[in-house]
């Protein structure tokens, strides 16, 4: 039963969470910590944490823990992931269907040429928003991030290398 | 004769059909899921890297309408994405691998994680692994905005735009669906005043 309940909450997540992995959090944290008690509000914390350390969505990381947590067997964490994907697939393959097919109206073609620039101003805020005191501590911050955007922007490092790379440097400066 | 020289004509490169295997497909989004940290923005970077510049799978501007329309729907940004290009290069199975692709290096990981190493963030040498990658997260996020500056044909008429949209999702604090949705209704406005202009 608690496998059909896992399930459905995440299900839930994955349908009513817009907006993308932080966006979604406060949404996890309401079903998983106040309305079923699965984790208590410090052992969320931790999976948050964890998740920032670990790559890949956040959404996918939180369902993969948790369903683990409450079920003790892998099988859980593989129904809450498959629970969080279901919404987006289902959705995702129905609107881009009907995209493919509408692209070249002219209605659709002239909403998409205001969208693209409204999109480029929404990826500009989710890195504007995350230059908080968690990711920027010292100077030094700033000067890995300006490195890092010269690096991949003019010197075309490639982004996994550029990763590794601070990494790296993390490792052996702090 | 005639109809030889037509056939042997070079057309445009058309991206579209250099033919993604499934199991190009799957790698590919492995990669971007095994290697992006701090979630959907900053797999735009790699995903935008990997499916635009290098594989050509999506022109820029079918990457930024994929982008717009991940982002209207509920769910993870990154397995929007994914089910997005996987569905428009090989269907339904092209959405199978890809989608399975994106998730399966963050369940192994948390999965390990999670069963062997709870205690893993307190361990000194991954808080100075990560001092270090989380501000270079943050230049990774903000890349696209300049490599796909050209492609959403941002210009002096209409770059009031992204800028709106800036300062109503940080500083409004307006969701992003909301900000979409405007933007939406603004477009079938102004089309229909073009129109109706050009009756006249």
């Amino acid at each position: 039963m608690i496998y059909l309940q896992l399930f459905f909450v995440y299900f839930k997540i994955g349908l009513f969470g817009f907006g993308g992995g932080y966006a979604m959090l406060s949404l996890i944290q309401h079903e998983v910590v106040e309305v079923h008690k699965w984790v208590s509000q410090s052992t969320f914390a931790d999976i948050v944490a964890i998740s920032q350390v670990t790559p890949g969505p956040v959404g996918i990381n939180s369902a993969t823990y948790i369903g683990y947590e409450v079920t003790g067997s892998v099988f859980g964490s593989a129904i809450a992931t498959f629970g969080v994907c279901l919404p987006s697939l289902l959705l995702m393959f129905f609107v881009s269907k009907l995209f493919n097919k509408y692209k070249d109206n002219h209605w659709v073609k002239n909403v998409f040429a205001y969208l693209r620039p409204a999109v480029i101003g929404l990826i500009a805020t989710a890195g504007i928003s995350l230059m908080n005191k968690s990711n920027f501590i010292d100077y030094w911050s700033v000067v890995i991030c300006i490195g890092a955007f010269i690096s991949v922007y003019f010197l075309k490092l490639h982004p996994i290398l550029m990763i590794v790379i601070a990494g790296c440097v993390g490792y052996v400066c702090f | 004769m005639e109809s030889k020289t037509t056939e042997t004509h070079l057309e445009p490169i058309n991206h579209q059909n250099q033919k993604a295997s499934l199991w190009n497909l799957f790698f590919v989004f492995f990669k971007i899921g095994a290697f992006t940290f701090g979630g959907g923005w900053a797999m735009i970077a790699l995903i935008q890297h990997e499916l635009v510049d290098r594989k050509k799978w999506l022109s820029k501007e079918e990457f930024l309408d994929a982008l717009a329309i991940s982002q209207s729907l509920p769910g993870i940004l990154a397995v929007n994405i994914s089910i997005f290009t996987g569905n428009k290069l090989r269907g339904k199975l092209g959405v199978l691998f890809s989608t399975m692709g994106t998730v399966l290096p963050s369940f192994v990981i948390m999965l390990t994680i999670v069963i062997f190493f709870s205690q893993f963030t307190n361990q000194p040498s991954v808080v100075a692994v990560f001092k270090a990658v989380r501000p270079a997260v943050v230049a990774l996020i903000l890349i696209p905005v300049f490599t796909s500056a050209k492609s959403a044909k941002i210009n002096r008429r209409n770059i009031w735009l992204p800028i709106a949209v800036v300062i109503a999702v940080s500083v409004l604090r307006v969701s992003p669906i909301y900000v979409i949705l405007a933007v939406i209704i603004g477009a079938i406005i102004k089309t229909y005043i073009n129109q109706q202009k050009l009756k006249k």
